[in-house]
């Protein structure tokens, strides 16, 4: 009865130590623990490492580290050195961009310096571990989808920290780094550039990012259900259409009158992944530097539905009365 | 199985619990003021509801006196802001305002026994006639905000010397030597215990920034404010919805905040609002500042000021709209300059019983 609403897996996926098969161009010292567990085993593969970092690797971890560091350290000294403010406030702490006075150029170090010094640390060791994500791919004969999808979404964070600043000429019209506060920025950001679910982008973006959730649990859910005539086989279902792969494919058809293949689902999850960022990203993009207000956008578009307004008019205050 | 089963719905249901600890108990009650469909809403709690009642009863008005009889000025000394009342009115009046802002210390709150009524020796006594004229001035010129209901000293004092909810310019907390404190980024009480700038009210409450920060065309502007100037008009903006209890589709429809024409007419009383604050902060508040002692004085040595809480204090209208003014007329505008005096008004001297009996009667 427990079986598909209980996410823990039936099988535990346990065998002897094994280190991987060797691979050329590589320092094949794979290194660390190498041990198994039942509990892991419950949610994936039962074996612990061992684990390869390389230079690549270790370098993003480094610089990861400095910045880290940079923006931990600078929260903590927001708040004096005290333990426990730093502990109770630190969903609340940031490391705050520099003020608009500064624009493009570099501030002093307590206005926003560290903040241009832990963003160029994030974004080196970000682009690190991209860089190994594709060598590794590449080293084990891989395609090279995973490195591609991690940049869709380094293309996002990119626009957010630096393409869009760089083109509003201010470092000020960044993120900051902060659990509330940049949660906060991006409350701010709807409220300053008027309101971004009128931005066409966002609307794929949130199209492609609930699409995901959407597709990930259809497949998910429509591989379980065929997994007792081997859908879990699903690459040797594209190739060869068993009975598992027909059942699946019959459901949807008479679901929705179209279904995915064993291949092309896979194919939809990536694009709707990476599109989720590339469109997001426009959409941040074109905010302020060429659309200044998406509502107003919109009106002139024919976006914006209209509504009957209850009760009298309202007009703006400054323009009836004068500025007081 | 079935204790796997039994261990599994223990930890969901002590999750949800744990998750929805902070919840309030629905269903709450909810008001529609704007076309439906645009989420022009509001939702409240009925135990916050009964909360707010509790905490909005007007006092019973004092009997009212009649206007005739001399006035306070040819009868006591030093009378500079009510003077124009009868003697009867004003001592109804001082005894109203004992019930309002000092019931425990009585007269001696502003007057020292023995010295006589007449002298300022006392600094709430001084506060005490700046505040007079400033109620005054609220319920005179800025009836586009307080129209209708009025305000008196009670709106704020609530039987207080110094009303609940006020606010001194916020230095900002402590930071470590040689950072620079960007006032935000921490719990901010002002906003709603966001992250969002810890004191909105320096800027827009005292100074007169420009707290209109969302794009006007369509297209890049360029003269455009800067975003960071959003978190503060943000931050302002929870204070006022805190304040009032109320959420943003009281004054906005959230779809776009900045429109005039799809906002609630109580965006347009908000508007004149923050000026009638910033007026109150700056004439009649600050002033005060000199005579005040260092106990009233915020960490800057600024005055406690005002902002929407000390008047609404969670309610959308303070005392939930009642109208205390009807009750106290000498309140409704500021005293007028000297006239030049008719002849035969001075003649118009009542009896001393009267007198007598109209300050008895102000008295109970």
């Amino acid at each position: 009865m427990m079986e598909y609403q209980n996410i823990f897996t039936t099988v535990q996926v346990s065998a002897p130590d094994y280190a991987g098969v060797p691979v050329e161009n590589t320092h094949d010292d794979r290194s660390g623990i190498l041990t198994h567990s039942y509990l892991m085993g419950k949610l994936g593969d039962a074996q612990i490492g061992p684990i390869y970092l390389g230079p690549l690797g270790v370098a993003a971890l480094f610089t990861g580290t400095i910045a880290f560091l940079i923006i931990g350290l600078n929260m903590f000294a927001s708040v004096n050195w005290d333990v426990i403010e730093f502990v109770r406030q630190l969903f609340w702490l940031a490391l705050e961009p520099p003020g608009p006075q500064y624009g493009l150029s570099f501030p002093p170090l307590n206005d926003g310096g560290w903040w241009l010094i832990a963003g160029a640390f994030l974004t080196l060791s970000i682009m690190l571990w991209w860089w190994r994500t594709f060598a590794l791919a590449k080293n084990y004969g891989m395609g090279n989808h995973l490195a591609w999808a991690f940049a869709a979404a380094i293309w996002l964070y990119l626009v957010l920290g630096f393409i869009r600043p760089v083109l509003m000429g201010s470092w000020s019209e960044a993120v900051p780094f902060g659990i509330f506060p940049h949660l906060d920025w991006t409350a701010a950001f709807s409220l300053r550039y008027g309101n971004l679910f009128y931005n066409p982008f966002h609307m794929w973006s949130i199209f492609f990012l609930y699409g995901s959730a959407v597709l990930f649990a259809m497949h998910g859910a429509t591989i379980l259900a065929t997994s007792r005539y081997g859908a879990d086989r699903e690459i040797d279902q594209i190739t060869d259409r068993g009975t598992a792969a027909e059942r699946g494919a019959l459901f949807w058809r008479w679901t929705m009158g179209f279904n995915a293949s064993m291949e092309s689902i896979h194919k939809w999850a990536w694009w709707f992944g990476v599109l989720t960022c590339v469109t997001g990203g426009i959409g941040i993009l074109l905010t302020g530097t060429v659309v200044e207000n998406w509502y107003l956008w919109g009106m002139k578009h024919g976006l914006v539905p209209t509504y009957p307004m209850i009760g009298e008019a309202v007009v703006d205050p400054l323009l009836t009365e004068g500025a007081q | 199985m079935k204790t796997l089963t039994t261990k599994l719905f223990a930890t969901v249901g002590l999750g949800t619990v744990l998750l929805l600890g902070g919840c309030e108990m629905p269903p709450p009650e909810s008001t529609q003021w704007g076309y439906r469909g645009t989420g022009m809403e509001g939702l409240y709690n009925p135990d916050t509801l009964n909360e707010l009642d509790a905490n909005n009863i007007v006092p019973e008005a004092l009997p009212a006196v009649p206007a005739v009889g001399p006035k306070s000025k040819d009868v006591y000394q030093n009378v500079q802001v009510l003077g124009d009342l009868s003697v009867g009115e004003f001592t109804r009046l001082m005894a109203a305002i004992t019930e309002w802002v000092s019931p425990e210390e009585g007269c001696n709150y502003c007057h020292v026994a023995g010295e006589g009524f007449a002298a300022d020796t006392l600094y709430t006594k001084k506060v005490a006639r700046v505040m007079i004229q400033m109620t005054q001035n609220a319920n005179e010129n800025w009836s586009q905000h307080v129209g209708g209901a009025g305000v008196t000293c009670y709106t704020c004092h609530r039987g207080k010397n110094v009303p609940e909810y006020v606010w001194n310019i916020n230095p900002g907390h402590t930071v470590a030597g040689g950072m620079k404190n960007q006032m935000q980024n921490v719990s901010s009480v002002a906003a709603g215990l966001s992250s969002l700038p810890v004191d909105p009210f320096t800027p827009y409450l005292l100074d007169a920034r420009n707290g209109r920060h969302a794009g006007t065309t369509a297209l890049r502007d360029e003269g455009g404010v800067s975003l960071k100037e959003s978190e503060w008009g943000y931050s302002l903006m929870m204070h006022f919805s805190s304040a009032l209890g109320v959420n943003c589709t009281y004054c906005h429809n959230s779809r776009a905040f900045s429109r005039w024409e799809e906002s609630s007419p109580q965006r347009a009383t908000a508007w004149h609002g923050i000026r009638m604050v910033r007026e109150m902060n700056n004439d009649y508040v600050d002033p005060t500042t000199d005579w005040l002692p260092p106990h009233r004085l915020g960490k800057l040595g600024d005055a406690q000021k005002v902002n929407c809480e000390t008047c609404h204090q969670g309610a959308y209208k303070p005392l939930l709209g009642a109208n205390m003014i009807k009750d106290y007329p000498n309140l409704a505008r500021l005293a007028r300059p000297e006239p030049e005096a008719p002849a035969d008004e001075a003649a118009e001297m009542p009896e001393a019983s009267d007198m007598a009996d109209m300050a008895t009667g102000g008295d109970q």
